[in-house]
């Protein structure tokens, strides 16, 4: 009798996720949007080394509308990954790991990257002004 | 009935022979880094738009110049102890995953070097 090729489990493609499940890849997403973060750091402090020419550019770039999406994108991931990294450290003590807690804490995490993140667009547009 | 012989149960190292080390460097750097980016998100706000003089008067005081270094630091020994995990769980071919694990590891130390460099060049350069 021939074997038949059966689905590895969980098959993503017909498995709806848990909420814990999106938020822990989410996780890992918004870890590795931080380490391109990272490399627009470095874009920033290089150009800054050669000429104020070439560093007003780098400014320009970061300040047009598609530099301010992605620099609001690496703020949100950087939120996200800071208010899950810090649930996970609570959870390296032993506490939290309940459904109930978990499932409290899930929705802690989403409320604060969002709040966070509202919070700095507003200092940046209203209060500075940028 | 107990597999393990008395040595192995003492070290503790488990299957992967390798022990807490990565887990370690991952939880030090993710503490340093709390404080450290919420200062940078911060400080980095007041810098929208800024010209190069402005720029390199807020890099060149001392405590701004330490503080960068060590966000750097602690930041590409974060992201690589990350990126290695994503891998290693993504990447199923032996050479791929090598190549990957290589790339990453080497980068995180050129990227870190790069930053530290134009940090010092930009406080003690003129």
């Amino acid at each position: 009798m021939a074997r038949r090729e059966r689905p590895l489990s969980p098959h993503l493609q017909v498995y709806r996720l848990p909420r814990t499940a999106i938020l822990s890849i989410t996780h890992r997403m918004t870890g590795v949007a931080l380490s391109g973060g990272i490399l627009i750091l470095t874009f920033w402090l290089t150009s800054a080394t050669y000429s104020a020419e070439c560093f007003a550019w780098a400014q320009d770039i970061m300040g047009s509308w598609i530099g301010q999406i992605v620099l609001w994108g690496v703020l949100f991931s950087l939120y996200y990954h800071l208010g899950n990294g810090i649930r996970h450290m609570i959870w390296d003590t032993g506490a939290g790991f309940d459904l109930p807690t978990v499932h409290r804490s899930d929705y802690l995490v989403i409320a604060f990257s969002i709040i966070a993140t509202a919070a700095t667009l507003g200092c940046v547009y209203f209060v500075i002004g940028g | 009935m107990e597999m393990r012989s008395p040595l192995a149960r003492v070290r503790g190292l488990g299957a992967a022979h390798e022990g807490a080390h990565h887990w370690w460097g991952q939880r030090l750097t993710g503490i340093a880094l709390v404080p450290l980016t919420l200062w940078f998100v911060w400080a980095a706000s007041g810098l929208i738009g800024a010209d190069l003089a402005t720029f390199k008067a807020w890099v060149g005081t001392g405590q701004n110049a330490v503080l960068l270094i060590l966000l750097i630091v602690s930041g590409v020994h974060h992201a690589q102890l990350g990126l290695q995990v994503v891998i290693e769980d993504y990447v199923h071919s032996e050479g791929a995953k090598t190549v990957s694990l290589v790339l990453v590891k080497l980068g995180a130390v050129f990227l870190g070097v790069i930053n530290v460099f134009a940090i010092l060049k930009l406080t003690f350069g003129s």
